[in-house]
């Protein structure tokens, strides 16, 4: 079994779990910068992908504290969530699926330019490239471990 | 480096950074609104808007107001108050921004009330009623006419001015103020042209006495 467990010697999986932290850790930052500093109001499918992110920070830090590469096992299902609603999202925003199949109409609009860009780019696209990100980070930190 | 200090101090790093970017942020966006204040001081105070108070008082508080707002529904004894206690040294004219559902058919009402002198009435009983009729989820702005059925009014006066041209221009002219103003919640406050950043009662209070003290009325 291959766990290092202290920093004696360091564990092949760590700097991929933490590129996948890191990513999370300002994914979630940014959120909250938008949400609470700028008063873009996230919208529902904002908020699902919120749910998936913001646990993530947590499962990967102490996964990373205690060098526990059963922490990718755990975030690995909320990454992978998140990148599906991300995705979907993105579709959503460019018109690509009709917003009905989804009940937005609460609270702002995933669909609203003027809510859903940062800096000229789409925020779900953002919220894209981050789950992607992570997936593959810690795919990467898997295959390590497994090596 | 032991690892468990670079995951402490990446947390710490972006907490930092976090916190500067608020800093920036909000002196940026308070400049912003300062600056639209200035550059559209003519937008603060229309001849057609209901004034609270001495009219030639020297400070005057303007307030974006939402019938349908609860923080307005607060503020309204608060702001109210002040104005009395100020012996006519203070003002509140108030302006709208209908920023829920159906906040744009109880201002109509309102402003129909008004044409025939019953504003404040109106706008009281409409405001103690608030969570009856504008639930966010159903308004139901409608039944504001029931509030005010015994005030003494021709109904179907009031009911026809408030479909009338002259109050849809009045509002129409409220949400352009507003938005070049920057408004985007309410209540929103300015006193003498300055806006109310940091909100809260206290913060209130604090900015008319400042404006006061500037206009030597104390």
């Amino acid at each position: 079994m291959r766990r290092g467990v202290g920093d004696g010697q360091p564990a092949a999986f760590w700097a991929p779990l933490f590129v996948a932290w890191l990513l999370a850790l300002l994914a979630t930052a940014g959120a909250l910068f938008l949400g609470e500093v700028m008063g873009k109001e996230p919208c529902l499918l904002c908020w699902y992908q919120r749910i998936a992110m913001f646990p993530l920070v947590l499962v990967l830090g102490v996964g990373l504290f205690t060098s526990d590469v059963h922490s990718v096992r755990y975030a690995l299902p909320l990454a992978g969530v998140g990148w599906g609603i991300s995705a979907y999202h993105l579709l959503v925003f460019f018109g690509v699926v009709s917003e009905g199949l989804v009940p937005c109409g609460k609270g702002s609009s995933c669909v609203d330019a003027d809510v859903q860009v940062a800096g000229g780019v789409p925020i779900p696209l953002l919220s894209l490239a981050a789950f992607t990100g992570i997936v593959v980070a810690l795919w990467a930190a898997r295959g390590r471990a497994r090596a | 480096m032991n690892r468990k200090w670079v995951v402490l101090w990446t947390a710490v790093a972006v907490v930092v950074a976090f916190a500067a970017g608020v800093g920036v942020f909000t002196s940026r966006s308070n400049q912003e609104a300062r600056q639209a204040a200035r550059t559209h001081g003519e937008a603060l105070v229309r001849a057609h808007s209901p004034v609270f108070g001495n009219p030639a008082a020297k400070v005057t508080i303007v307030e974006f107001f939402d019938p349908a707002c609860e923080t307005c529904r607060v503020f309204y004894p608060i702001v109210k108050r002040m104005v009395n206690a100020s012996f006519g040294q203070v003002r509140l004219v108030v302006r709208y921004a209908p920023l829920h559902q159906g906040s744009d058919t109880a201002v109509k009402i309102l402003e129909a009330a008004r044409q025939q002198g019953k504003y404040w009435e109106a706008l009281e009983r409409t405001l103690a009623a608030q969570p009856e009729w504008a639930a966010h989820h159903r308004p139901q702005p409608a039944m504001i006419w029931d509030l005010i059925g015994d005030l003494g009014l021709d109904m179907a006066k009031a009911r026809a001015d408030a479909d009338g041209p002259a109050i849809d221009r009045l509002l129409r002219q409220d949400v352009a103020d507003m938005q070049a103003l920057k408004v985007d919640r309410t209540p929103g406050f300015f006193v003498n042209g300055t806006p109310l950043r940091e909100f809260g009662e206290a913060q209130l209070r604090a900015l008319v006495a400042q404006e006061l003290d500037k206009a030597g009325a104390r």
